[in-house]
């Protein structure tokens, strides 16, 4: 066997209160795809920005090529071949898609010859890209083709992508993996960074699984059962969350040709929504980021304004109501961003209880705060939903992504909604937090409330959804029954893959 | 190399530590400076900070602490609500000298009757000048989404303009001979703000700033509203989400700091500078933006910090007089002040770890 | 009005409109590079007297000019290091620096009130200035007008036509993005930050050494934050940024020949205040494009 491209030995990387890599140690051969699975935090992020450059191990060396390889910066790997998709897509809303590309190049042609080489890699790979539209009015499949063709266009030898697919449909998926495919056969070495189970076994050579920021275990996908993986990762057997059945009762929120200009640059506009959502069921909405689902979200919490007839809740018309007037209704929401939106970052969670939880908990008298009563309920919060932190004082950016998503779900729940919309309930939650969330959703709805649960994770929707539609360009399909709908359905409903014809070449 | 790390928690121990750090550098600082000058910095810093309340002029100068404290804590209060919230109202000197013009007017349009009820007029009056000159930023921002900060600094130079033609204009004294500036209001018993107890430099104004210290901290503590300000300026999108409407909170925060200013300019021109004159403003509402920070935007601390900017322009009055220091360098030191508290105030939220870096 | 020249007044305001342009393209690149810097008008002020002292010193008011960059780039770094590296608040940190630059000239220039600077000449064009009409307008001013306006067009070529500039705008746009891609952010930004307070120290100079010609305390009077208003009015992109300071240079002119013609009835008082409000009509009734994605955001690599 020849030389693997990269070895990995001893990696150690310790960061103030956690070990976020613990002598890791693995190789990658040339020309394999190769996966890193593992729960959120337990360490891929790391392992990958120390490959990349961009942080420097505490112990540990690598080999790339049989050379000893330490980048000090993204350049040094990037020179050395190594590129990177990253998760959170490191583009620039305002600039061109040339532009962007030039950025993550060390020695970019001029502009016009670079948009020549864009439109010759993207129509050889299967991924069409106008080079002169502005990134900002891209889908994420789109934008995520940038981050490839950057990539690309430096001809590398290590590709790492960081959850690729997470923001794209199942058509679009099925295009990338053919890219991955025709790489590989080039040569080129892929480090997949995934925890979804189906797509590591479809494309990968072998797999690599982290916990806790430790190697527990490598295996060769194709081979191994997903579930056999699943237990590796998360060192536990799940149970998937269950309800007895559904029954439905009165139509309690009803919206009607619901649209709504984009509120801010580079959003989605909502065009013509209709819906009708009964008390004790639970309606999926699926959809890729970017397709009005923060834009829905808001206008059903009351943060965006829209005509009053548009939304109605038990027959009232509410659409000019504000987020205070719904919440006392009983129509609550539990936004997408964690930080920042769903709570404050800086706050303690006394005081984030309070963010949400006046009008119903009667927190409030008089315009006069009652801490008393904040503090029960934010502890009230914690205990029911096992919320690990030291107590209601703590700022809320101490606690983990899924510590605190469990609160800023749990503070909505408690608050007894007839109507719950949550958007991305378990996104960056760890396995167990994510399954609690879902087995509080369904209770809930088993309870007689109506929820409507936004979330990229088809997984997630088939397991707890009744009735599912799609949002695409801030249009919502017909809902649909869940059961019997298949994932080619899905797909198609979620408008298939943006732009299949191959990108407009002007002059 | 050193470099910083977040905290998991903002440290109490340094929120509350940092002003008084703040204020030692500065002394350090400030010491080399006079020192550069050619000035004895012992004696320059005894000078500014010991002898107006200790020295051998200090009957004069201690009750001048009061008179000039009074509007700086006034103002800051005013201040400190926008500036949590991320409203930034600069143009409080805008504010504070239509406060004084509105207050002038009311009372010299009385003059010479005597009434009990002129007083209370021009305390309105003044409010609502201040209020007034407030909203034109505010109703700007939340109607055409112009940067407030320009525009209320834009109208202190406009405001001073205004003052310069009624001075000139309108409110000259018909006596004055001729001379700039308009009557005397300290003289006018109706309109008088006098000193309450002899020999305090208290006054209603002042009275008045430790009621809003007393209230801005119930509400910062207790009330709806410092909990909305809070939130907004730490997370706008989750106060949105709150239910805290932006535009009515700009409207608020810049309508309440208008007409605390406008009251400081009211009680100023009808007590200690009596009359409205060119040169009437002589910059507590910038220096009113120092206050507020180094009191960390807090009720007590703007107290501290209003009584202790104070103490640095007696000081420097003083050291002005008796060592031919120039008044320049208080202001600089003032800037320098504000500058060491902002660098501190870093230890708040971030701890410094000495060691291998990341990357920069 | 009939005794106002048009051909003075235009041409005066090419000289009124210079120092706000020198100080405004200098804040548009620390603007493009994601950082606000409201300190404009203490780093104006203190380059105006730098620039005084220096060239009195020497006699030679190009020395001045570059005694006043340098005062300004390094009076900016106090924020730069501050914002930068200390990650304070850029509103706040930029306040402190505007009233510490205020009290800081005022102490260099103890000395210098009243007194008589060296003389900057007018840059004879040959040919150009003799131009009817054109030629007393616009080719007829010290070599400072046109340095401004070159420095405009450069920093237009620079953000637009080169790496360099593409980088910075990519750093204004998303730090963390930048970052990611293994960019330097906090050096670029420091670099710009001194860029913009040498612009404002020379835009501050040229008020003390051509345009009053003479040193007084505060005599920048608002300069500075006209200048940021500008850029907003520009929606950040160097041409229309000419446009504004013109616009602005325009009220000021007017009301100064207003003044000296003395054939209006309003109060001088009344006319102090156009450029100001001229201002305030300006950002009302234009509005301003997309501001840069990270604009004032503080930068923190948690790699």
């Amino acid at each position: 066997m020849s030389t693997p491209l990269l070895q990995l030995s001893g990696l150690t990387k310790a960061y103030p209160g956690v070990v976020a890599n613990a002598d890791v140690s693995f190789d990658i051969a040339k020309g394999e795809v190769h996966a890193l699975l593992g729960e959120n935090g337990a360490g891929k992020s790391t392992l990958v920005k120390t490959i990349y450059g961009l942080v420097q191990p505490d112990a540990g060396t690598m080999r790339l090529d049989g050379a000893p390889f330490a980048p000090a910066e993204p350049r040094a790997a990037r020179a050395s071949g190594v590129a990177m998709v990253f998760q959170h897509f490191s583009l620039f809303d305002a600039m061109s898609v040339a532009e962007n590309v030039a950025l993550g190049m060390e020695n970019p042609p001029a502009l016009n010859r670079l948009a020549a080489q864009i439109r010759e890699v993207s129509q050889s790979y299967g991924l069409p890209l106008d080079p002169d539209r502005i990134v900002g009015d891209l889908s994420a499949g789109e934008r995520q083709r940038v981050e490839i063709i950057r990539c690309l266009l430096q001809e590398p030898r290590l590709l790492i992508m960081d959850e690729p697919t997470s923001v794209l449909t199942p058509q679009e998926v099925a295009i990338l993996f053919e890219t991955l495919r025709k790489l590989r056969e080039e040569g080129v070495s892929i480090l997949y960074i995934s925890h979804k189970l189906e797509e590591i076994r479809t494309i990968c050579d072998s797999a690599t699984i982290l916990r806790h920021g430790k190697v527990v275990g490598k295996c060769d996908p194709k081979t191994t059962a997903a579930r056999d993986m699943a237990e590796q990762m998360v060192g536990a057997t799940l149970s998937t969350p269950s309800r007895a059945g559904g029954r439905t009762g009165d139509v309690v929120l009803e919206l009607a040709g619901l649209s709504a200009p984009a509120p801010r640059a580079f959003g989605t506009a909502l065009h013509a929504i209709d819906l009708e959502l009964r008390a004790g069921e639970v309606l999926g909405i699926g959809g890729v980021a970017g397709n009005g689902q923060d834009e829905l979200a808001m206008a059903l919490s009351g943060e965006m304004h829209v005509a009053p007839g548009m939304i109605r809740f038990k027959g009232r018309e509410i659409g000019r109501e504000g987020v205070t007037a719904r919440r006392r209704m009983g129509l609550l929401c539990a936004p997408e961003e964690r930080m920042g939106h769903a709570a404050a970052p800086d706050m303690s969670l006394t005081e984030n209880a309070l963010l949400t939880a006046g009008p119903r908990e009667d927190l409030v008298r008089h315009g006069f705060l009652r801490w008393g009563r904040a503090r029960g309920f934010a502890e009230r919060v914690i205990e029911r939903f096992d919320v690990r932190t030291p107590g209601p004082g703590t700022a809320a950016r101490a606690l983990s992504g899924g510590n605190l998503q469990k609160f800023v779900i749990g503070r909505e729940i408690l608050q007894r909604p007839e109507v719950l919309v949550v958007n991305q309930p378990t996104w960056g939650v760890d396995a167990a937090a994510a399954a609690t969330i879902r087995q509080a959703l369904l209770d809930l709805a088993e309870a007689g409330a109506a929820l409507i649960v936004i979330s990229q994770d088809l997984d997630e929707l088939m397991e707890i959804s009744d009735r599912f539609a799609a949002l695409n360009a801030g249009r919502l399909s017909a809902p649909r029954p869940m059961a019997g709908l298949g994932i080619d359905e899905i797909g198609m409903m979620l408008g298939g893959a943006h732009d299949m014809a191959p990108a407009q070449v002007e002059g | 190399m050193i470099r910083l790390e977040r905290r998991p928690e903002p440290s109490r121990a340094w929120t509350l530590a940092t002003p008084f750090v703040a204020v030692a550098l500065t002394m350090v600082a400030g010491g080399l400076l006079f020192a550069l000058l050619g000035k004895d910095p012992i004696e320059a810093i005894r000078t500014i900070f010991w002898d107006p309340l200790f020295g051998d002029f200090a009957s004069y100068s201690r009750p001048q602490l009061l008179v000039k404290a009074g509007p700086l804590i006034l103002i800051a209060i005013g201040l400190s609500l926008g500036f949590r919230a991320g409203i930034w109202n600069i143009g409080a000197e805008g504010q504070y000298i239509l406060g004084a013009i509105f207050a002038a007017a009311t009372g010299l349009a009385f003059y010479p009757a005597e009434s009990w009820l002129i007083f209370p007029a021009m305390t309105l009056a003044g409010a609502l000048g201040g209020l007034l000159w407030a909203m034109i930023p505010a109703l700007l921002r939340v109607r055409f989404g112009t940067n407030e900060v320009l525009v209320s600094l834009m109208l202190v130079y406009v405001a001073e303009a205004l003052l310069a033609s009624m001075a000139l204009g309108l409110l000259r004294n018909p006596d004055g001979m001729g001379f700039p500036g308009s009557r005397n209001l300290a003289q006018y018993p109706s309109a008088a703000n006098p000193e309450l107890i002899v020999g305090t430099g208290m006054h209603w104004g002042v009275v008045l700033a430790l009621v809003a210290v007393i209230v801005g901290q119930v509400v910062m503590t207790r009330h709806q509203l410092g909990f909305r300000v809070r939130l907004a300026g730490q997370s706008p999108r989750a106060a949105v989400f709150g239910g805290v409407n932006p535009s009515w909170l700009v409207v608020v925060c810049m309508g309440l700091s208008g007409a605390l200013a406008g009251l400081a300019g009211m009680f100023e021109v009808a007590g200690p500078a009596g009359r409205l004159g060119i040169d009437f403003n002589v910059g507590y509402g910038f220096t009113a933006i120092i206050v507020a920070f180094l009191g960390r935007l807090n009720p007590i601390g703007i107290l501290l910090a209003g009584l202790l900017m104070a103490l640095t322009y007696i000081g420097g009055e003083l050291a002005q007089l008796q060592m031919n220091l120039p008044l320049a360098a208080i202001q600089m030191f003032q800037g320098m002040l504000l500058f060491f508290l902002l660098a501190i105030d870093v230890l708040t939220n971030f701890s410094f770890r000495f060691g291998r870096r990341a990357v920069a | 009005m009939s005794n106002i020249d048009p051909i003075l007044l235009l041409s005066a305001i090419i000289v009124v409109s210079t120092p706000i342009l020198l100080a405004a393209i200098g804040e548009l690149v620390v603007e493009r590079a994601g950082v606000l810097n409201l300190g404009v008008e203490g780093m104006m002020i203190t380059g105006a007297v730098c620039g005084f002292v220096v060239a009195t010193a020497t006699g030679s008011p190009w020395l001045g000019f570059a005694g006043a960059a340098l005062g300004g780039a390094l009076l900016s770094m106090v924020f730069g290091i501050l914002t930068q590296l200390f990650l304070s608040n850029q509103v706040a940190t930029g306040l402190a620096l505007t009233l510490f630059g205020l009290g800081l000239s005022a102490l260099l220039g103890q000395g210098y009130i009243g007194v008589k600077g060296p003389v900057v000449p007018d840059l004879y064009l040959p040919g150009l200035r003799d131009i009817p009409f054109l030629g007393p307008v616009m080719f007829r001013h010290d070599a400072m007008v046109y340095i401004a306006l070159l420095i405009v067009a450069l920093v237009w070529l620079f953000l637009n036509r080169t790496r360099a500039g593409r980088v910075l705008r990519a750093v204004g746009e998303n730090h963390d993005a930048a970052h990611a891609l293994g960019y330097k952010v906090v050096r670029l930004r420091l670099a710009a930050i001194a860029f913009g307070g040498a612009c404002a120290g020379l835009g501050g100079a040229y008020l003390s050494l051509v345009r009053v010609p003479q040193w007084t305390e505060g005599m920048t009077a608002g300069a500075g934050w006209i200048a940021l208003a500008i850029v907003v009015f520009a929606s950040w992109r160097p041409g229309r940024l000419v446009l504004g300071a013109w616009l602005f240079g325009g009220a000021t002119a007017l009301q100064l020949a207003l003044q000296a013609s003395g054939g209006v009835q309003i109060p001088i008082e009344y006319l102090q205040m156009a450029p100001y409000l001229a201002t305030i009509l300006v950002l009302v009734i234009l509005r301003a494009g997309r501001a840069p994605g990270s604009l004032g955001r503080p930068f923190h690599a948690s790699s």
